[in-house]
């Protein structure tokens, strides 16, 4: 594939793994500060991040924490004094650091973090399960899901982006579907500095920089009083994010050359389709080769994958979703008890679909938990129930699990 | 940020700063010894200083939006984050300054928490932050033996026996608080023999108290300091005795005042008397007595308490410092 790089020059091409691409981003946006706890899978990042700075590829503070709980506190203060910052953490680990995941969007401190998706243990499991990153979902964490190495390193470039823009100034995690990216090794394309510059500016924090010089104190005891008010600003700070980032994946498809149509959404085969299935994350390689596989077979399908779930597409979707007769969605995640016993994604989907005049039929699908494969007939039988509902408007039960013994 | 402020040693209350950088609008209880702490703190400190504060009394009572008393800049952190929001403040000061992203020059870093932020939750996270040698700052643990701010709650600071919201005495039980009080600030040199400077104090004795904060910050690395302040609402006394029990605390031998400077010991004021066997220890009951905390104390309970502060004078290989004997001292 030929790009549209302006400089094409300025990047060269390696074969690595999603987490060391995420690495050599933390090299290139000259992050100050970083913060490592050891958990699988997400720490294979963390360990190409230790030898780019035993290099001297990458200058940085690097702390190893005690804890995931101190891990993200720590990243959390230096963001307040100015300093770019980067870390992450997978499955229960994400978990053990949630106070401070809690109280970075309150105080409105851009911190980056790469989730290695993992299963929750127990019983124990390394495998890839979305829980861990969207568990955050209600918190005020700008949520992005990534299919490819290339991918994931563009989008921490983005990230520091929208999350250091002072119209946002909100926290923003990649899911990189645990071993399916963060272990599997693709060519991908790592730009020059020069070109990450150009894209990248400094984060300054501005009026709000702890420092001597600027003696604020920040996050006192505001109560009743002016909680709701600080929350609404946060919430519009969220609303801003979605015109931040499609001016980011402006700007990436102009200074890199790559990013697709829509910096939200990513439709596969879409164009004459009766039906689609929608999912996050890595699990668009399967089906991708599924569409293409059914569409020999003269079937008209297609594919969405959700790119941004905080702030979630609602309007790419209604846009996208309403032209076809049934659309299914797959959760890599659950949520049990939720309405339907759907997954997270299926509720969000229908959630956003329901103002429209003629709502398209919807089922759900639960798959590839723990790390569990999605294959290409496990992803044919999810399309087989999909044109079931299109034709029939009929369905056996509104979520299915799928390839369970 | 390699340097570290110039803050020469305050030779008495008259040599002390006039600058105030922690000033009115704060709503502590009358006879708020942490309060004092705080003011002493920043006092010491000056105007080259970052704090913050984890969750307890000092957060909730000291920051209301709009009526801060710090005149320095301030940031709240979690309860168990006091080690985490020192390291992670000095490393991204360190990065900015290595990096000319801002001026290089020396800034104070403290960040203090209570004794449920300090002995308990946070102990580990303090711990770690006691190992990274190379970023300057000071965590200051004001103890005030209870989770004062949520309504007087038992921690692992608390005194053996103590009145508390989850260990009042009862028909049944009339001690509920079984545990002896965590040793903390010994615990904590002891298990880091890189840190520089550990001390106690009492802020009954404010320029004993400043000058350890000023040794802190000067010193170079983390550093810890561990005060005891009387809690007029925790301990159950009258708010003007606050100062007096601090001192009793100290002249009873159950609050040791000292400092370990590049791992050598100092017994400071009342405490080092006490050891160089110049002073004679009070009877401990002269403290417990004038505290509702222990006014359910029998006899015998006073006893038991006396024996203990005994144990840490008589039996201990340092005195009122580390709980260990010489196995070969030991008599068979």
């Amino acid at each position: 594939m030929t790009t549209e790089t302006q400089a094409p020059e300025l990047e060269r091409e390696e074969l690595i793994s999603g987490s060391e691409a995420i690495a050599i981003a933390c090299a290139l946006a000259d992050v100050d500060v970083i913060t490592a706890y050891p958990i699988r899978p997400y720490d294979t990042v963390m360990q190409f991040v230790s030898k780019l700075i035993a290099d001297g590829t990458l200058k940085c503070e690097f702390i190893v924490a005690e804890s995931e709980h101190s891990q993200f506190e720590i990243v959390k203060h230096a963001s307040a004094v100015g300093a770019r910052v980067f870390s992450g953490s997978s499955g229960v680990g994400w978990f053990y650091a949630f106070e401070a995941l809690a109280v970075t969007c309150g105080l409105r401190l851009p911190m980056v973090a790469m989730v290695g998706n993992r299963a929750l243990d127990d019983p124990g499991a390394f495998g890839c399960e979305h829980n861990d990153a969207l568990a955050v979902r209600d918190l005020g964490w700008m949520l992005r899901w990534v299919d490819t190495g290339q991918e994931a390193m563009d989008a921490a470039f983005m990230a520091w982006r929208v999350a250091e823009d002072p119209r946002v100034f909100l926290p923003c995690a990649i899911s990189t579907d645990g071993a399916f990216l963060t272990h599997s090794q693709q060519i991908i394309k790592i730009p020059d500095k020069k070109l990450v510059d150009e894209y990248l500016p400094p984060y300054d924090r501005g009026e709000f920089q702890l420092h001597p010089d600027n003696p604020i104190t920040i996050a006192p005891q505001v109560n009743e009083d002016w909680l709701m008010e600080i929350r609404m600003q946060t919430d519009a700070a969220m609303r801003r994010a979605k015109g931040v980032i499609t001016e980011a994946h402006d700007d990436l498809k102009r200074i890199f050359g790559r990013g697709g149509d829509n910096p939200f959404i990513e439709e596969y085969m879409t164009e004459d389709a009766d039906i689609v299935l929608v999912g996050m994350g890595t699990l668009a390689l399967p089906l991708k080769v599924t569409v293409r596989k059914l569409r020999e077979l003269g079937r008209k399908v297609g594919f969405v994958r959700v790119r941004w779930f905080r702030p979630f597409p609602d309007e790419e979707l209604r846009t996208a979703l309403s032209k076809f007769k049934a659309v299914g969605v797959i959760d890599r995640d659950y949520s049990l008890g939720a309405p339907s016993n759907g997954g997270v994604l299926y509720n969000e989907v229908r959630s956003a679909l329901y103002d429209m005049d003629k709502r398209v039929p919807i089922i759900g699908f639960i798959a590839g938990l723990g790390g569990r494969e999605i294959t290409v007939p496990s992803t044919t039988e999810m399309f087989d129930h999909t044109q079931k509902l299109a034709d029939t408007g009929q369905m056996d039960e509104p979520v299915r699990w799928i390839d369970v013994r | 940020m390699t340097t570290v402020n110039t803050l020469p040693m305050i030779k008495g209350v008259h040599d002390s700063p006039l600058e105030e950088y922690f000033t009115s609008g704060h709503r502590t209880c009358q006879g708020c010894e942490s309060a004092l702490v705080m003011k002493l703190m920043v006092k010491a400190a000056g105007p080259r200083t970052i704090v913050l504060g984890s969750t307890g009394c000092m957060y909730v009572a000291n920051t209301t939006y709009y009526s801060t008393p710090w005149v320095v800049p301030w940031m709240h952190t979690q309860l168990g984050s006091s080690g985490s929001a020192a390291t992670g403040t000095a490393a991204g000061l360190k990065a900015l300054m290595s990096k000319g992203k801002i001026k290089d020059e020396p800034i104070n870093v403290i960040s203090f928490c209570g004794d449920g932020g300090g002995a308990d939750m946070g102990l580990s996270a303090i711990s770690a932050s006691l190992t990274h040698a190379q970023y300057n700052h000071l965590v200051l643990l004001y103890d005030n033996e209870s989770y004062a701010n949520t309504d007087i709650q038992v921690s692992g600071s608390s005194p053996w026996g103590a009145n508390s919201t989850f260990s009042p005495p009862g028909k049944l039980h009339r001690i509920m608080n079984r545990r002896w009080k965590k040793n903390t600030a010994a615990m904590l040199a002891v298990g880091h023999p890189g840190v520089r400077y550990i001390a106690t104090g009492c802020a009954s004795y404010a320029v004993d108290l400043m000058n350890k904060i000023r040794k802190g910050l000067t010193i170079g690395g983390p550093t810890f300091v561990h005060s005891i302040d009387p809690c007029p609402k925790g301990w159950d006394y009258d708010p003007m005795y606050s100062h007096e029990l601090g001192m009793l605390m100290v002249e009873t031998g159950l609050w040791v005042q000292y400092e370990i400077e590049d791992g050598v010991l100092t017994l400071n004021g009342p405490s080092r008397m006490i050891r160089e066997g110049r002073r004679k220890r009070k009877p401990v009951y002269e403290f417990l007595k004038r505290q509702g905390r222990f006014a359910h104390f029998t006899d015998e309970d006073v006893d038991y308490f006396q024996s203990r502060v005994d144990e840490t004078w008589e039996k201990w290989w340092l005195p009122g410092v580390i709980p260990v004997t010489d196995g070969a001292n030991v008599k068979a």
